[in-house]
């Protein structure tokens, strides 16, 4: 059983949670080309590792998050409202 | 984790041993010597510097495509490449059922084929699998459940495949157990493929391996692949715990991991790892004698010859290379149990385990050349690839002895993404974690 930490309602047990996704993949621009549309639609980096996604808090206060989360030990480094994450993914990565 | 390098016994392809024929004569005999006289089912074999092939993963799909590609296609310069040892992967970790019933035509057509080369598969490699066809139940509680069910079923009967429908009275009469007017979800009926049933999963791997072994594949177990090396745009061979092994053709079979083994050759795949867990009861006299699924959530249970019921449900639902699941999954799995069958509710669950997969982004495998001239993949069996053994076996060993895809399985490229023809069996879309 995961704990997540929302920063809104505190630490939660994963059945309140809905899973949505890698959040690294990022949306090309309009005029990026059918490549880099394939690759943000279909391709993922899967990592054996740390993990970047969204995780939407259904039963509770009903926000997105973003989660860095590691796919082997479950291991929670941090969770964050979307806006935040998206500064902190923008600056740093996911590392 | 690479695992450190193992001293093999002095085993190689010349000195290589036949566990001869299986037959009841030969354990009626052996009977009489005290079950004496049986050898290795498969050579252990060492790595030579350089294979036409070689097959990263010794699972059932990696050594069923040894298998065909020795006795099929005349190519035995084969190594099957296993980090662990055989059978400890996904092959002996599902819950060991074969059927047909899919949706798409192309996907009836391949699983169809596989169900009809399991039919014959223990002659075929002289090896008891304990290939039993009692029947998959597949229940619907809706009306329009009941109208996509017997779509389905005409879809099937159009591709050869057997169907039947069941009424209530039916459903019951085969399976005591079922609650059929329990308050939440009733059960309207049955569908039935009567061809569809279990195998015994751990003799598969084995089987495949002693019949590739007996055609001169080398198995290697305990060799890790750590890197693939590539030149000029060609694959040229594989890095290993034992050191490189050069090769013209690599296939990778090791669903779960694909995505792990594709960033080696610098890809990205379309699809994300996740666990599927399974669940054991303790042995009871015989209770259920078909594969019998709900609708009204995702659970399916059958009985074991030994006498336990073998049951199990969705993914839990994230990106995971854990092998083990987490417990709203075993609530879940469990609450269904006894929704459909109250009479399980003091049953005790004996073991519970999971397995990672490829979750591909429209549900359906992939079989497939890659961007990288000789590197074949394997992959994406989603929770069903144990059915598929066979025929994914049959149809990598064509796609790499013919360098063109079977007819079968051309669906199942990995083109299909980009050209926008994927195989949605369920009509999700791109969300892994719910297919």
């Amino acid at each position: 059983m995961l704990r997540i930490h929302c920063p809104w309602c505190g630490a939660r047990d994963e059945i309140e949670f809905r899973y949505r996704g890698d959040a690294a993949v990022r949306r090309p621009a309009a005029d990026a080309g059918q490549e880099a549309f394939v690759s943000y639609v279909y391709q993922r980096e899967n990592p054996l590792g740390w993990h970047l996604e969204w995780w939407l808090h259904a039963g509770g206060c009903r926000r997105l998050l973003k989660v860095l989360r590691h796919t082997v030990t479950h291991e929670i480094r941090w969770v964050r409202t979307a806006e935040e994450g998206q500064e902190s993914a923008d600056s740093a990565g996911p590392a | 984790m690479p695992s450190p390098p193992r001293v093999f016994p002095q085993a190689t392809a010349r000195a290589r041993r036949s566990s001869g024929r299986y037959s009841l004569w030969r354990l009626l005999r052996a009977g009489l010597t005290g079950q004496r006289g049986w050898s290795q089912a498969w050579t252990k074999a060492t790595p030579r510097p350089h294979y036409r092939v070689v097959i990263v993963g010794g699972g059932g799909h990696g050594l069923a495509t040894a298998h065909y590609l020795a006795t099929g296609h005349g190519i035995t310069d084969v190594a099957v490449l296993e980090r662990g040892a055989i059978g400890l992967g996904n092959v002996g970790r599902n819950t060991t059922i074969i059927r047909s019933n899919y949706f798409q035509p192309a996907n009836i057509r391949f699983y169809e084929f596989s169900l009809k080369l399991w039919e014959r598969l223990e002659h075929t490699l002289n090896f008891n699998m304990m290939v039993s066809q009692r029947g998959t139940l597949n229940l619907f509680h809706t009306e329009a459940q009941r109208d996509l069910f017997t779509r389905r079923a005409n879809l099937m009967r159009l591709a050869g495949a057997d169907a039947e429908a069941l009424s209530r009275e039916a459903v019951v009469k085969r399976v005591p157990l079922v609650d059929l007017d329990n308050g939440r979800f009733p059960v309207l009926g049955g569908f039935l493929q009567a061809r569809g049933g279990t195998v015994r999963h751990d003799a598969v791997a084995w089987g495949y391996a002693r019949a590739a072994s007996e055609a001169g594949v080398d198995i290697v177990e305990h060799c890790e692949v750590t890197g693939l090396r590539q030149a000029g745009g060609r694959i040229t061979g594989v890095e290993t715990t034992h050191g490189f092994i050069g090769a013209d053709t690599v296939c990778l079979a090791v669903a779960g991991h694909s995505s792990v083994l594709a960033r080696m050759a610098g890809m990205e795949l379309p699809l994300e790892t996740h666990v599927l867990q399974a669940f054991v009861s303790e042995p009871l006299k015989p209770l259920i004698n078909v594969v019998l699924t709900y609708g009204a959530g995702h659970f399916y249970i059958n009985q074991s010859d030994k006498g336990g019921l073998v049951f199990g449900g969705a993914i839990d639902g994230y990106n995971t290379y854990g092998q083990r699941g987490t417990l709203p999954m075993v609530e879940e799995v469990t609450a269904a149990a006894v929704t459909l069958l109250p009479a399980l509710a003091r049953v005790k669950v004996l073991r519970q385990w999971g397995g990672v997969m490829d979750m591909t982004m429209d549900g359906s495998p992939i079989i497939s050349r890659t961007p990288l001239e000789g590197l074949i993949l394997n992959g994406g069996w989603c929770y069903g690839g144990f059915k598929a053994i066979p025929a994914g076996g049959f149809t990598t060993a064509h796609l790499i002895a013919h360098g063109q895809p079977h007819p079968l399985a051309a669906h199942l490229d990995l083109g299909r993404f980009a050209a926008g023809r994927t195989v949605d069996e369920r009509g999700i879309g791109p969300a892994p974690w719910l297919h």
